[in-house]
């Protein structure tokens, strides 16, 4: 027993050795640790998709321009400058002289046409080549009707200056820019491993990878930590103060709570919603909670009775008490939903009201032909496999009964079986998130016009589609907003969609990162970022 | 000895093809596929998805094409990440899922036999009691309980040991360690308290006690070459049970090992890495069964004689 317990205590004290923790020792040595959500499924930003991967790649690679951390306008990025033509149609972008790849090859304009057709080759199977289809030609040449890529309208006029021709005016075209799926990668390190379109290729392994953003892969070790570091030969490679950035892809919500605690992490990807409201409540100076640009919704089937009914699908929307949902069950400073839209974003306020009114919803249901509430039909929500929103389909399934008589069942599916669902139609209300990729109402709205893949609930109206689609040939902004405005009332009278609250990005962070500043897409590029104790 | 071991391995190879095909079956039954996203892509963008994957192929042709790569150990490549093989991440992943099994085994071992040799010997006293109530719990209490627990203790009050990660902080195997062998040691104790109490009532001990031997050698040289068997025998089980059943203690503690991917593929539908982690695990199971029962006919030479 003694010998055991002698080597027991060798070992722990052995493990005791370094007591100088990550967040610590990081500030000496500018080494940024971040809880990252999951596994990157790799790094190749015209393959992946998702938030882990958007993370990663902003440290490593950059397009024509970088979202503004403030919000607002896009930034200049590979570009330093660019004309728009009159009519909003063509772009001339100005490549910076001393952009170069982390390898020290110069950048050029022809890398950025090099890489569209990259993202627009069908078999290379891009899950985002509809960012690009502004551009004239794009989705002909990415569904097959072309074969041809000089006529799509990108063109390298010289090696720094690009042509870019749209379809129609574009205000947000600029914004879509800092989107990864838009962004260059080498060309020359790409065809080493493979294809064009090979989706296997290994130029993303760390040695291989080679990029032109303010980091540089050093290494990726699978499910355990992928570092960045600095890549002198960026550009602004003289305001990144960040040596390097440890991403760790913790999936357990409350292993990278410890993770925190143990000042193993300087930021945290998300925070357990049960501690939230205590942390509110408590004062937790870590705690941050920034508005986000996605909308949590249930989305109602159409095409199935009584959801058929507009009226009925108002009396389901006015018998939910938002206000109450978010403060005393998510907790963590929701924003309730008036409009699809969250406001604000680009300076868009949708003008649209949601009455809490259980007297009115009653009166509507009673029009709808539901005088006697035993003759409504009982009503499932599908939702897939979290406590979370499992607390809100229940809140949502009482207050429906409360308000309204009418009887509620709840069905809980896991994840890919509720998608599965949901994109063969074979539900009637169901859970929803929709998060902006770029910051403007178009990248909400459009998913709701006829047709569309993300709509999902067989809702369409001839209307609210002319709108958005006049809206999008429109150059001048403010006539823009006051036709999606005019869209969004419809959807909010018709509700095929049934907003509930506005997301809000929370998360722990360490005091001692500066620069870290909240903005609706939840993007933070390295070069603002540094370590510093007050 | 040596029919036993061909005979075992012959049928071995049929168990893994009926494993490896009713997989292959059940996976494509489960509703969504592994390119179902919430953000719905274009049905051209699925087209070209499901033709870079081989998906668009016949279920049969698809069937045929998997397995005859499965026989050269080419397990295709994974649907969730692109860019890496099925084989990359199992040959990744399995040696840290090893070590940590390891580790956990020998705590179970060390922790599991001496409490239980030493609950026999002092029957029906504190020091039966004791270990035997410590190892009840550690029947009862799961590991993801047991996990968070030692972490808030060791790793956030008392500051001793990191919470979490995998040769990155200095000491950071520990506490999965003994958190995965805590629960096994358990096991193990009441195994070997069972065996051991069996044994120390026959013959043989009383002889050797007449024979005036030290009390020492009765029990070590004596009594545990018996009394140990039904741990012998649950090695097996046991070391499958720790690879296999790692994946509670690597997403507590972040470990990068197997059981993570093995789980998280199960959600993703990604079909290959399903596939892949599910014959290897097969066979690892079927392996160390066939090692333990082996042990258990070279140590009993009454399972010798019915051979």
């Amino acid at each position: 027993m003694k010998k055991i317990t002698s080597i027991f205590l060798v070992a722990i004290l052995y493990g005791c050795g370094s007591s100088v923790s990550p967040v610590d020792q990081g500030l000496i040595d500018q080494v940024m640790h971040i809880g990252n959500g999951s596994e990157p499924q790799g790094l190749d930003p015209h393959i992946v998709t998702g938030v882990p991967e958007h993370h990663l790649l902003i440290t490593m690679c950059e397009g024509l321009t970088t979202s503004n951390p403030k919000g607002g306008e896009n930034l200049p990025g590979m570009a330093e400058s660019w004309e728009i033509s009159e009519d909003g149609k063509i772009y001339i972008f100005n490549i910076r002289k001393d952009a170069k790849w982390s390898n020290g090859d110069d950048f050029v304009a022809d890398d950025i046409v090099w890489s569209w057709m990259r993202v627009l080759t069908p078999s290379l199977g891009s899950q985002y080549p509809d960012m690009l289809y502004y551009v004239e030609g794009a989705e002909d040449f990415n569904t097959g009707v072309i074969t041809d890529f000089t006529k799509v309208g990108v063109k390298a006029i010289d090696d720094k200056t690009l042509e870019v021709k749209l379809n129609n005016p574009t205000p947000f075209f600029l914004g879509l820019l800092s989107h990864y799926s838009t962004w260059p990668v080498h060309k020359e390190t790409v065809l080493k491993f493979g294809e064009i379109d090979d989706r296997q290729g290994l130029w993303t392994r760390p040695g291989n990878f080679v990029c032109n953003g303010p980091m540089n892969l050093k290494s990726w070790e699978l499910n355990k930590k992928i570092i960045v570091e600095k890549n002198p030969l960026y550009w602004d490679a003289d305001k990144v103060k960040l040596n390097q950035m440890h991403f760790y892809p913790v999936s357990d919500i409350n292993t990278e709570e410890r993770m925190f605690r143990a000042g193993q992490l300087h930021l945290t990807s998300t925070v357990p919603s049960q501690k939230c409201g205590v942390w509110r409540e408590e004062g937790n100076p870590n705690l941050r909670i920034d508005p986000y640009m996605g909308t949590y919704y249930y989305r109602a089937n159409v095409n199935v009775k009584p959801l058929d009914n507009a009226k009925v699908r108002k009396a389901l929307t006015y018998a939910i008490d938002r206000e109450k949902l978010t403060e005393k069950v998510t907790q963590c400073g929701q924003i309730p939903a008036y409009s699809f839209t969250p406001p604000g974003a680009a300076g868009y306020n949708p003008n649209t009201e949601i009455p809490y009114d259980p007297e009115l919803a009653r009166q509507l249901l009673a029009e709808a032909g539901y005088e006697k509430t035993e003759d409504f039909p009982v009503l499932q929500i599908l939702y897939n496999t979290s406590e979370d929103h499992r607390k809100i389909a229940l809140t949502i399934q009482q207050m429906w009964q409360q308000n309204l008589g009418i009887s509620v069942e709840l069905e809980n599916m896991d994840w890919k079986v509720y998608l599965s669902r949901q994109n063969s139609m074979d539900y009637q209300i169901s859970r929803a998130g929709w998060i902006g990729d770029y910051e403007d109402p178009n990248t909400f709205l459009d998913i709701m016009r006829t047709g569309r893949g993300n709509n999902r609930t067989g809702w369409s109206n001839q209307e609210f589609d002319e709108l958005v689609g006049k809206a999008n040939a429109t150059a001048d902004q403010e006539e823009r907003y006051r036709l999606l405005g005019e869209a969004e009332k419809i959807l909010i009278d018709e509700l095929p969609i049934i907003p509930i609250y506005t997301y809000v990005r929370s998360y722990q962070l360490s005091p001692d990162v500066k620069g870290y500043s909240p903005n609706y897409l939840d993007h933070h590029h390295p070069k603002t970022l540094y370590l510093e104790r007050d | 000895m040596l029919n036993v071991l061909i005979r075992r391995v012959l049928i071995a190879i049929p168990v893994l093809i009926v494993v490896a095909s009713l997989t292959f079956f059940f996976i494509r039954l489960a509703p969504g596929g592994p390119f179902d996203a919430d953000k719905v892509v274009s049905p051209q963008v699925m087209k070209n998805l499901n033709a870079a994957y081989n998906l668009d192929a016949p279920l049969y042709q698809q069937y045929f094409d998997y397995m005859s790569g499965v026989i050269v150990g080419d397990f295709g490549p994974s649907f969730r990440y692109p860019g890496r093989s099925v084989s990359e991440m199992i040959y990744t992943g399995l040696p840290i899922t090893f070590e940590l099994a390891f580790y956990a085994l020998m705590i179970a071992v060390a922790l599991g036999i001496f409490s239980g040799v030493l609950a026999a010997l002092k029957r029906n006293t504190f020091l039966d009691y004791f270990p035997m109530a410590i190892a009840m719990l550690g029947i009862c209490v799961p590991t993801f309980l047991m996990g968070p627990i030692l972490v808030l203790v060791f790793g956030i009050n008392l500051e001793l040991l990191p919470v979490s990660g995998w040769d990155t902080l200095s000491g950071d195997k520990l506490l999965p360690s003994i958190t995965l062998g805590f629960a096994y040691a358990a096991y193990i104790a009441r195994l070997s308290r069972g065996g051991m109490l069996e044994v120390l009532g026959q013959d043989f001990i009383r002889t050797a006690r007449a024979k005036g031997l030290s009390e020492l050698s009765i029990v070590t040289r004596h009594a545990m070459q018996g009394g140990l068997l039904p741990v012998v025998s649950f090695m097996g089980p046991a070391i499958a049970g720790l690879l296999g059943g790692s994946f509670v203690v690597e997403t507590i503690f972040q470990i990068p090992g197997l059981g993570r991917f093995y789980v998280e593929a199960a959600f993703n539908r990604d079909y290959t890495m399903i596939l892949g982690t599910t014959i290897f695990f097969s066979a690892m199971i079927i392996f160390f069964n066939l090692l333990s029962d082996l042990a258990v006919l070279l140590l009993n030479p009454r399972a010798r004689e019915n051979l």
